[in-house]
């Protein structure tokens, strides 16, 4: 059984028709990227999953844990950065101060920011302040991690930093879900790419399928990338 | 009269002048809090009553509200009024009227937090309170404490009205002096305890702001 599943999904706002009728699977240790022009309902898909927004029909089959990593950050700007990120796991999952404390020194470190926990987010680069966001996802052991659009704020030289630590997530099995515009980025991390128009899926498989698509829409969409 | 036993006797009016400060502040505080929630409230009524509630607060005398809270049992129910009442009603007069400042200065400030704020808490398994209490009022109170400091410097000149139901706080007291003795010492020796009392309430709300300012 997949570890994510979503089947006939639909929502609108008001008279907007969204999501038209969305089904997708997400295997563990799979990645998938989610493409698509702006308004074809990626963030909003995502958004039903992680239950940010309430589905009109269909349904989400998913038990486990997951995390959100959100394209402005949302780091709670009066914490440092290191109760940014133990804060969760104490309070809502009341686990061990000190295994809690000994994981998110671990991730920092990961993220190359060992020596900023007594940081406040606002005394960070947006590069940084994204890797902290996504220690803090990490540190409550998700069973998926969904990025909505996690490098949409940031120049490409800090786009550049979090593509190569969603990179090694990659590399370590990490499930995730990815909404990018970063096409190059979805298509050498992606085991499975989605290409969305309109509320709809208009092509999904691996990326050497989804990439030399016959489809018109999607050699539209990505001729504007290649011109 | 001597200085010494002038100052003794408001030195009485002075200790109710700081009664009334502090209790006024322990209601309106919490009691704003409320009526902000209820001013934003998704219940179209509670919403409309306490719009109205803010509005009448705002928009009569205080020193009208004193009177009426006062007076207002005994007019409009009969009752007879028991000599601690006049000190309750001076609270209960105070603590309904700063609410209603505080409940703006609260809602202006939770407006002012991110909708992405509360997206992120309820990601991390945040309950609402915890989302309140954790996330949202710390931020709130960096946001609005220069705004509650102006109140609260209002509030302490403000004690003064209840001379207006003889209460014998400190400008009552003064007041008495000085029309018993045709001098004017009273009212100074009122207004330096005024400012030093203001002089302090902006100190400690200096501290206060550097606390919370988490940018700086």
């Amino acid at each position: 059984m997949s570890l994510l599943e979503v089947k006939n999904l639909k929502k609108s706002f008001d008279e907007n028709v969204v999501l038209k009728d969305i089904s997708l699977n997400v295997e563990k240790g799979e990645v998938l990227c989610i493409i698509g022009p702006s308004g074809s309902g990626k963030s909003t898909l995502l958004r039903c999953i992680t239950d940010l927004e309430q589905e009109d029909s269909g349904d989400i089959n998913f038990d486990g844990t997951f995390g959100l990593v959100f394209q402005d950050f949302n780091l709670f700007p009066h914490h440092t950065v290191l109760k940014n990120i133990i804060n969760a796991p104490l309070k809502v999952q009341k686990r061990d101060k000190n295994e809690v404390l000994k994981s998110a020194r671990d991730l920092l470190k990961k993220m190359g920011l060992e020596d900023k926990e007594d940081a406040y987010p606002h005394e960070l680069s947006g590069g940084q302040q994204q890797r902290v966001s996504i220690a803090r996802a990490l540190a409550m052991n998700p069973d998926i991690l969904f990025f909505d659009e996690p490098t949409s704020a940031l120049d490409p030289e800090l786009t550049g930093e979090i593509l190569v630590v969603i990179r090694d997530l990659a590399a370590e099995n990490m499930t995730m879900v990815i909404v990018t515009h970063e096409m190059s980025f979805a298509r050498n991390v992606g085991d499975k790419i989605i290409f969305m128009d309109d509320g709809y899926i208009i092509e999904e498989g691996t990326p050497e399928k989804v990439f030399s698509s016959d489809n018109a829409r999607m050699k539209e969409f990505l001729g504007k990338f290649y011109d | 009269m001597m200085l010494g036993s002038m100052v003794s006797l408001l030195m009485e009016g002075m200790i109710t002048s700081i009664e009334i400060f502090l209790l006024t502040l322990l209601f309106s505080l919490p009691l704003g809090l409320l009526i902000a929630f209820g001013r934003m409230s998704k219940f179209t009524p509670l919403r409309l009553i306490m719009k109205v509630y803010i509005s009448i607060m705002r928009g009569t005398p205080l020193m009208l509200q004193l009177i009426v809270v006062f007076f207002g049992p005994y007019y409009i129910f009969g009752t007879t009024l028991s000599p601690d009442y006049r000190f309750i009603a001076v609270i209960i007069a105070f603590s309904m009227n700063y609410a209603a400042y505080f409940a703006e200065i609260y809602r202006g400030g939770i407006e002012a937090i991110p909708k992405g704020q509360y997206e992120a808490a309820q990601v991390l398994g945040y309950s609402k309170i915890q989302t309140f209490f954790i996330i949202i009022l710390p931020q709130v109170f960096r946001i609005i404490i220069p705004s509650v400091t102006n109140e609260v410097i209002t509030l302490v000149k403000d004690t003064s009205l209840s001379f207006v139901i003889a209460i014998p706080e400190m400008f009552t007291v003064a007041k008495q002096i000085a029309a018993a003795e045709s001098s004017i010492a009273a009212l100074i020796v009122a207004g330096v305890f005024y400012y030093v009392f203001n002089v302090l309430v902006a100190f400690v709300m200096a501290r206060l702001e550097k606390r919370y300012d988490y940018l700086n």
